[in-house]
């Protein structure tokens, strides 16, 4: 059975892709991902200036889930520009990633770090605890999204995804003025919350931020909801991703109305072969359930 | 998907100096850990840091730790009666297969990790010769304990206060021309490690390295410790590799990466 897809031009062999963050701080890294069965890859988020991010613990796990607040961790734009090249190498589409404070840090970002390697952006409005970033930077208005997406569309030709938060309550709007200001897809969901883990040994929060953003299985429910919501506001892609483990979960975020689906925590509990086995698990549901192809499956929960 | 990696409270039963700077740290509990992986140990509010783990016995464990900065200025504060935090075991350890003798080769901090493997060498029987690397006398850890468990040591310091005067590596070449080996292992500074790899590899034989990168989860996920041109992470994936594994790592002795992912050149 055949899986690839075509998400905004680009050819995706499947729809499993790996969600900005987790790993992807190199090159190395990306290609081990792709080696593993992943259609795409989105690389960890790259701002102007090297960031140190959060001190440890910046990720930490319970019953459903994990929370991190790694804080935007990365090299810089000069250093990613020196790690990112021959991207051809990587064998799978890379998404690049970028982030700033304001419409101007991300016209700058896209205008000096994008390059026709990539295959398209993702910029997430979306971060539930970096100060100065994403929602608590205030992006996640439908004006902020619209005037950040803008900004990105005008400085660069790669598609524009836009990363969005499921704390929005009216989502649609966000998602709306996105595809109104020119993305080509959305991306939904970032993490949830924030919350907090206390360890009550010690009765101090774990993650040395205190509080972190949500994913794993917990927020599988919630990302569902939000694809659903969104795929009703807009006539763009849409990538879903939030606590996708299985074949199973990414048909559900399908139905929900995703044309691809983003994993990342998902690594933790079935290491890197996660993409493949996910592909498999979409390939065997299909075929019990006699599905020709996955055009079949995206958005039926609609109909 | 019941996997779940929370900190640990022990408390704190013995202090011991061991050489400039390091300290073990005996915390009573159980900890089923293999020579060669690591744990997490904790500072609520301060920060989280790998640490390879020394020994283990079946009420206790002990972390020796060099002081090299905040973190362990900060974690050399705590007392005996004190409680310390610690999530692991994590990584994968080394593998003894079915060696009859071998040899580790210790440098400065990163010569618990291979204490502990002789610890469970000699329990199994394998004769086990030991060298230490270090800058002088007051420099060398763990002497005692290496007399313990019983392995044949040989020191060689920079100055020659202690045993062999010059490289670890050097006495090494002399032991191996005069003792047939079944494996090397190595843990310490990358340089002498990749000598070490060097070496075995001439000579033929087997050679396991635990290696050394900025570490942030310690499972696999932020992605800050993955190697050139693999792209597998260390803390998941090593610390310990063996030697056709090590030899294909291309950043091997040449660089690393700090916490914002930049290299930096060894």
């Amino acid at each position: 059975m055949n899986l690839s897809t075509n998400l905004c031009g680009i050819k995706i062999d499947n729809p499993t892709i790996l969600a900005s963050g987790i790993l992807g701080v190199t090159k190395s890294s990306l290609k081990n991902i792709a080696k593993n069965g992943a259609g795409a890859v989105t690389m960890k988020s790259i701002s102007k200036e090297p960031r140190k991010g959060h001190p440890n613990p910046i990720i930490t796990t319970f019953e459903a889930g994990m929370m991190n607040a790694v804080g935007y961790s990365n090299p810089g734009i000069e250093e990613a520009k020196k790690e990112f090249v021959d991207l051809k190498d990587v064998g799978a589409p890379v998404i690049a990633s970028i982030i700033g404070s304001t419409a101007d840090d991300f016209a700058y970002m896209a205008k000096r770090f994008l390059t026709d390697e990539f295959a398209a952006v993702e910029i997430p409005l979306s971060c539930p605890h970096t100060p100065g970033f994403g929602t608590l930077a205030g992006q996640g208005t439908p004006k902020a999204t619209s005037d950040i997406t803008k900004a990105v569309v005008k400085n660069t030709k790669l598609p524009v995804f836009v990363k969005v938060s499921p704390n929005i309550p009216k989502l649609a709007d966000v998602a709306k003025a996105a595809e109104e200001a020119g993305a080509a897809a959305i991306t939904a969901i970032n993490t949830a919350g924030p919350g907090m883990i206390i360890n009550i040994e010690t009765g101090k929060p774990i993650l040395a931020n205190k509080f972190g953003g949500v994913s794993g299985p917990a927020i599988k429910p919630i990302a569902v909801r939000c694809v659903y919501d969104i795929y009703k506001a807009v006539k763009i892609p849409i990538i879903g991703l939030g606590g996708i483990n299985t074949g199973r979960d990414a048909i559900e975020m399908m139905m929900a109305g995703a044309t691809a689906v983003g994993i990342g925590t998902g690594i933790y509990y079935r290491g890197p072969e996660i993409f493949k086995k996910v592909a498999d698990e979409i390939k065997e549901f299909m075929k019990e359930q006699d599905y020709k192809n996955l055009k079949e499956i995206i958005g039926i929960a609609h109909e | 998907m019941n996997k779940i990696e929370q900190p640990k409270a022990f408390e704190i039963i013995n202090i011991a100096d061991e050489a400039d700077d390091m300290k073990t740290f005996t915390l009573k509990g159980t900890l089923n850990a293999l020579p060669g992986q690591f744990v997490m140990v904790w500072l609520p509010e301060i920060d989280a840091k790998p640490i390879s783990i020394a020994c283990t016995t079946n009420n206790n464990f002990s972390l020796s730790i060099k002081k090299v900065g905040p973190f362990t200025t900060k974690l050399f504060k705590l007392k005996k009666g004190n409680k310390m935090s610690v999530q692991g075991p994590y990584g994968k350890g080394y593998d003894l297969k079915k060696y009859k003798k071998i040899i580790c080769v210790g440098g400065g901090c990163g010569t618990p990790s291979v204490v502990f493997l002789a610890q469970v060498a000699k329990e199994k029987g394998i004769d086990v010769d030991f060298i230490i690397g270090a800058r002088s006398k007051s420099d060398i850890p763990l002497q005692k304990c290496l007399n313990n468990i019983g392995v044949n040591l040989y020191t060689s310091t920079d100055d020659g206060s202690c045993g062999y005067k010059g490289f670890a590596t050097t006495r090494l070449e002399e032991l191996a021309n005069t003792n047939k080996y079944d494996c090397i292992y190595t843990c310490g500074p990358e340089i002498m490690m990749k000598k070490v790899l060097d070496f075995a590899n001439n000579i033929n034989i087997d050679c396991q390295i635990s290696m050394e990168r900025y570490m942030s989860c310690g499972f696999g996920i932020c992605g800050k410790c993955c190697l050139d041109d693999s792209g597998v992470c260390v803390c998941t994936h090593g610390p310990v590799f063996d030697k056709k594994t090590a030899l294909n790592i291309n950043e091997l002795g040449k660089y690393h990466r700090d916490s914002t992912g930049k290299k930096i050149a060894f």
